[in-house]
């Protein structure tokens, strides 16, 4: 699934600071349903943005307006955790955001993120805190999340942090490639190595 | 430098390293089921690709799969829809296909091993995190996203950086009514639901070497859930005698020398670990949740600890209570129940319905108390039956329904309401993992067995002294 390219992006965010946040609460199992991938911003956190007789809960950050449009999420830590399922980075996406910043991730969720084009920024726990109190004190407050020098700055402050990712997978988001051009690029050296499995 | 089993294992699969980036991983076996793969396949005929080796992959309907009545038509559309795509896609494929009905058919973590698909020394994937499960064997696997999906059907590879490495040591003498699930939920208990986030663990000491396959599998089943890309225990004879015979499993001079290599399959003495854990196997008891996520467990004399007492936020801390309807300090002995859940990947097995036997034979299910018992496969619930468990089962007030996932996700039919709790013997209790609004507690199937006889969370060893 193509995606579009990644540079460098400035948004206000939506925070949701709530810790170990897993991916069935990123989509419910029961919306997993589909055999394409369409609209999977319909049931983004379904449970905690609407009550049990569809009416939006006014609280939850993803309802309020004030945040509407935001293209960031800052997430508390371990966000992501749990269930494979890449229908969360896809809600992720279909909801508008490209990018995820947190203090930590879960393995499978960061791993689909950067399959789909959304970028999982991990900031220490004190920059995240910073973020988190700039929002509260500002909703309108703006991040930059620059991918080719890696940093991520809060613009009105100008505080900000560097962070990782690798090589390969930062020119794949700036090019808006994937691992399958990489491996079919590459299909003659795994044909010759399947040739040495012993089962 | 002196390697680990996983070092083993993980190196021979390289079929290259990208500078500053993942290695490219060659798989052995690729399970697929009706609700991840189903879009992967739309990708590669986007792309014009095909199923390079169709006989790598392996697909068997689970998650959606309705737990009675499986004869007859699947009543939900979006189900059926899922099931027709992915026999569909295997047939169009070549790929082994085991539908609804089929004899071979059942959760793919529970099919795999007892088909002879999972091998020591293969790497696995799944389009499911609790693919962690064939490292019983000592397999490396785990669970990948769809995209991963199109690439093993594509190419046979994924590109993942290799994790960290984690040893976790139990030692000692397990107590009466500690069973395997048991020592997994402790396990996570200490190490939290991100504890072990970047590693890859391998399971050491007497108490996994003591261990059966299927408690083996519970173990390597629960890895996910503190956050481990997988884990693993080292291949003995428990496992090739496990092997030994199942449909699948390499025959003849085959088996000799897949031997040869399985034989290779260990940690070297002087081999180094990113971190160690150690722990006593007599600081365990029979473990319950009282939270939303599986860290969230304790003994089950246990009371559910302060907000301050824990590292972490005091505030998801206590969401995660008002969730549940607990409070700091509460026992969870006693608490009333409405569900018990027997079955899942994690507990879904053979000896799950053994224990669980062991408690009900000769008593009566509580009046209160809705149960599901749901094996694992068509060869569990055949297995049931030749061991006479099933009459157990009914004699006792319970009813034995058809393979599959059922309520550990209640992408079916079977969804615990809203407030209700449940003692389940599946692998999360994540909000509403178990429908809208339940409330999941994890436990063992002993302590699901002695509380659907009591009514209420139960202790099992009061019918095991």
């Amino acid at each position: 699934m193509a995606y579009d390219k990644f540079q460098v992006l400035t948004s206000t965010a939506y925070p949701l600071p709530t810790e170990n946040v897993d991916t069935d609460q990123i989509i419910p199992a029961r919306f997993l349903k589909a055999t394409e991938r369409v609209d999977f911003d319909v049931n983004f956190f379904r449970d905690w943005r609407y009550n049990q007789d569809g009416t939006p809960k006014a609280d939850f950050p993803l309802n309020k307006e004030i945040y509407a449009g935001s293209k960031i999420l800052v997430g508390g830590r371990n966000f992501g955790s749990g269930s494979s399922r890449e229908h969360a980075a896809w809600s992720v996406y279909d909801f508008g955001l490209r990018c995820v910043i947190s203090s930590a991730f879960a393995d499978i969720f960061k791993n689909n993120c950067l399959n789909v084009g959304v970028l999982p920024v991990q900031v220490s726990a004190a920059f995240a805190d910073t973020l988190f109190a700039a929002i509260m004190a500002d909703p309108k407050t703006v991040i930059t999340v620059d991918l080719p020098n890696q940093k991520v700055t809060l613009v009105a402050t100008g505080a900000s942090e560097s962070f990782v990712i690798n090589t390969y997978k930062k020119d794949n988001m700036l090019n808006g490639f994937d691992d399958i051009d990489y491996l079919k690029n590459i299909e003659n050296e795994i044909t010759a190595f399947a040739k040495t499995r012993p089962f | 430098m002196a390697n680990t089993l996983f070092d083993k294992v993980w190196d021979s699969h390289v079929v290259r390293h990208v500078q500053d980036g993942p290695d490219v991983f060659f798989i052995d076996r690729h399970f697929i089921h009706e609700v991840t793969s189903p879009v992967a396949f739309l990708g590669l005929e986007n792309r014009g690709n095909s199923v390079v080796y169709p006989a790598r992959t392996f697909a068997t309907a689970d998650h959606n799969t309705p737990t009675i009545n499986q004869h007859l038509p699947v009543a939900d559309p979006l189900s059926a829809n899922q099931l027709n795509a992915l026999e569909k896609n295997a047939a169009k494929y070549g790929i082994s296909h085991w539908g609804l009905g089929d004899e071979n058919n059942g959760i793919v973590h529970v099919v795999g091993p007892e088909n002879g698909i999972t091998l020591p020394g293969a790497t696995i994937v799944c389009g499911d995190s609790h693919t962690s499960t064939h490292g019983a064997f000592g397999a490396i696997a785990f669970g990948i996203g769809t995209s991963e999906v199109e690439m093993v059907l594509s190419t046979q590879c994924i590109m993942q950086p290799k994790p960290m490495k984690m040893r976790i040591n139990v030692t000692g003498a397990l107590g009466l009514g500690v069973t395997a699930k048991d020592v997994a939920l402790f396990i996570i208990s200490k190490q939290t639901t991100s504890g072990a986030t970047g590693y890859f663990i391998e399971y050491a000491g007497d108490v996994f070497e003591n261990m059966s396959m299927e408690g083996r599998m519970t173990v390597c089943n629960l890895s996910i859930e503190m956050g481990a890309r997988g884990g693993m225990i080292a291949p003995d004879d428990k496992t090739y005698e496990y092997m030994q015979g199942r449909s699948q499993t390499p025959t003849g001079a085959a088996w000799d020398k897949a031997m040869e290599y399985w034989k290779t399959l260990y940690t070297e003495e002087t081999a180094v670990f990113d971190v160690e854990f150690q722990y006593d196997a007599a600081d365990i008891e029979p473990m319950i949740t009282y939270g939303t996520n599986p860290g969230m467990g304790m003994g089950l004399t246990k009371s559910i600890p302060t907000a301050e007492s824990l590292e972490g936020g005091v505030e998801t801390y206590r969401k995660s209570l008002g969730y549940m309807s607990f409070n700091e300090g509460d026992s969870m002995i006693g608490k009333e129940i409405d569900f018990v859940f027997l079955g899942s990947c994690t507990n879904g097995r053979i000896e799950d319905f053994r224990g669980f036997c062991s408690i009900v034979k000769g008593r009566q299910k509580a009046a209160n108390v809705t149960a599901w018992l749901v094996p694992g496969s068509h060869k569990v619930v055949a297995q049931i039956k030749e061991e006479g468990l099933d009459k157990i089962i009914s004699d006792a007030g319970f009813v034995l329904r058809e393979p599959g996932c059922s309520a550990c996700l209640a992408m079916n039919d079977d969804k615990v309401p809203s407030g209700k709790l449940s003692v389940s013997t599946s692998n999360r209790n994540f909000e509403g993992r178990q429908g809208p609004g339940s409330r999941t507690l994890l436990a063992s199937p002993l302590v699901a067995a002695a509380s659907a006889i009591q009514g209420v969370v139960a202790d099992p060893r009061m019918f095991l002294a």
